[in-house]
């Protein structure tokens, strides 16, 4: 979807801990990202080196993590995991599925160089 | 609890209850996270990265939207405006269907932000009817953002207990993940549009709380089966309401304005008591 305005959010709070954190140069930037967000990783993984680029993290390395997408099941009432936005509940098999997480689009930890 | 630190007295949050998190105020992580020197293994497995020198944020990627987001909502609350972030893919009729509403809502107070990439047409189809409209182009974005609406709304002086409408760029994926601090999505679909449109776009259904089934009209044309769209919404969001709606016919325009005259109804009684 829009990795370049994601990448433009990561910006503005690499920036601001780079500065609280009197800290020049950022190695690693790891983010986590739900099965849910919609998130295209190669393209978050290309915007990020382009509007990084005179940052503190201008070269950092691109860290993915992935979080499992969570559902209601509105037959079983259960909270399930599924991988798939569509997939039936694993437990009953039903179709009525309200996604309760997997969205999270969060910036985990910053390494400094 | 702090997944590194240590800090905190609560339970490690899992991921719905950090959906809450996000929504429920506009900061990241309000305790100080300092630079973590010498402080060892931490809690956290990471190959090749050194604990020492990390720096702990947990901090939503999208936090400064939500931030301007937060700070529209509270305006509007003070207001008791009900505001909807109206959201479709582009010819869906999003604008039609409001200038039908501006007229059937007669002398209630009313303000429309547009949102496209290039022009001033659809302030410009807005503003014919009487209604103050302000178009807000996003250049090359694919969607508002709450900074760009919280600078709309500073132009348009809204009045207590008005309706504040807001069209955003006709794109059914990325306005889903951006909050513009609005009361609720209406997700407008055209019957022409292909009954499997839920399941293709999940997200922007599962973030709406109303689905307007738009040009009924049309449907005796277009083979469609009207029931098998409620159904494939419902398979993607349990909780969504659903009107059938025609803009041009006016089939199932009452239901639609009595909609907006009740959540706004509701959002004042709601202020009212706090």
């Amino acid at each position: 979807m829009h990795e370049m305005s994601l990448c433009e959010g990561m910006r503005h709070v690499i920036e601001d801990q780079a500065r609280q954190h009197n800290v020049a140069r950022i190695k690693t930037v790891r983010v986590e990202l739900g099965r849910f967000a919609g998130v295209e990783k190669d393209a978050l993984s290309f915007a990020f080196d382009i509007v990084m680029r005179g940052s503190p993290a201008e070269g950092a390395a691109l860290v993915m993590l992935d979080l499992p997408g969570k559902a209601m099941c509105y037959d079983c009432m259960q909270e399930v995991q599924i991988n798939n936005r569509l997939d039936p509940c694993p437990d009953c098999g039903g179709g009525k599925l309200m996604p309760m997480g997997g969205d999270e689009m969060r910036i985990k930890d910053l390494e400094v160089a | 609890m702090c997944t590194v630190c240590g800090c905190g007295d609560s339970e490690v949050k899992g991921p719905s209850d950090d959906h809450s998190h996000r929504h429920s105020h506009d900061h990241g992580h309000d305790h100080s996270h300092g630079l973590h020197f010498g402080h060892g293994p931490a809690g956290v497995e990471v190959a090749g990265m050194s604990q020492d020198r990390l720096i702990e944020i947990e901090t939503d990627i999208l936090a400064k939207n939500d931030a301007y987001a937060y700070a529209n909502r509270a305006v509007l609350a003070g207001l008791g405006a009900f505001a909807i972030n109206l959201v479709s893919s582009p010819g869906s009729g999003k604008t039609t269907l409001l200038c039908k509403t501006i007229e059937a809502l007669g002398d209630q107070q009313l303000a429309v932000i547009e949102g496209d990439q290039q022009t001033e047409n659809d302030a410009d189809r807005i503003r014919a009817t009487g209604a103050s409209a302000i178009q807000v182009n996003t250049g090359k974005g694919c969607h508002l953002d709450g900074h760009m609406v919280g600078h709309a709304m500073e132009h348009l002086n809204l009045s207590k207990g008005a309706m504040l409408f807001i069209e955003n760029v006709g794109n059914l994926v990325c306005p889903a993940a951006f909050d513009l601090g609005e009361d609720c999505k209406v997700a407008i679909l055209s019957v022409t549009e292909g009954e499997d449109k839920p399941l293709k776009y999940p997200d922007m259904f599962t973030a709406s709380r109303l689905a307007i089934l738009n040009k009924t009209d049309l449907a005796p044309h277009c083979d469609v089966d009207m029931n098998r769209y409620e159904t494939n919404l419902r398979r993607v969001n349990p909780h969504i309401e659903i009107l059938r709606v025609s803009a041009r016919t006016g089939e199932g325009m009452e239901a639609w304005i009595n909609w907006l005259r009740h959540n706004l109804a509701h959002k004042s009684e709601v202020q009212a008591a706090e």
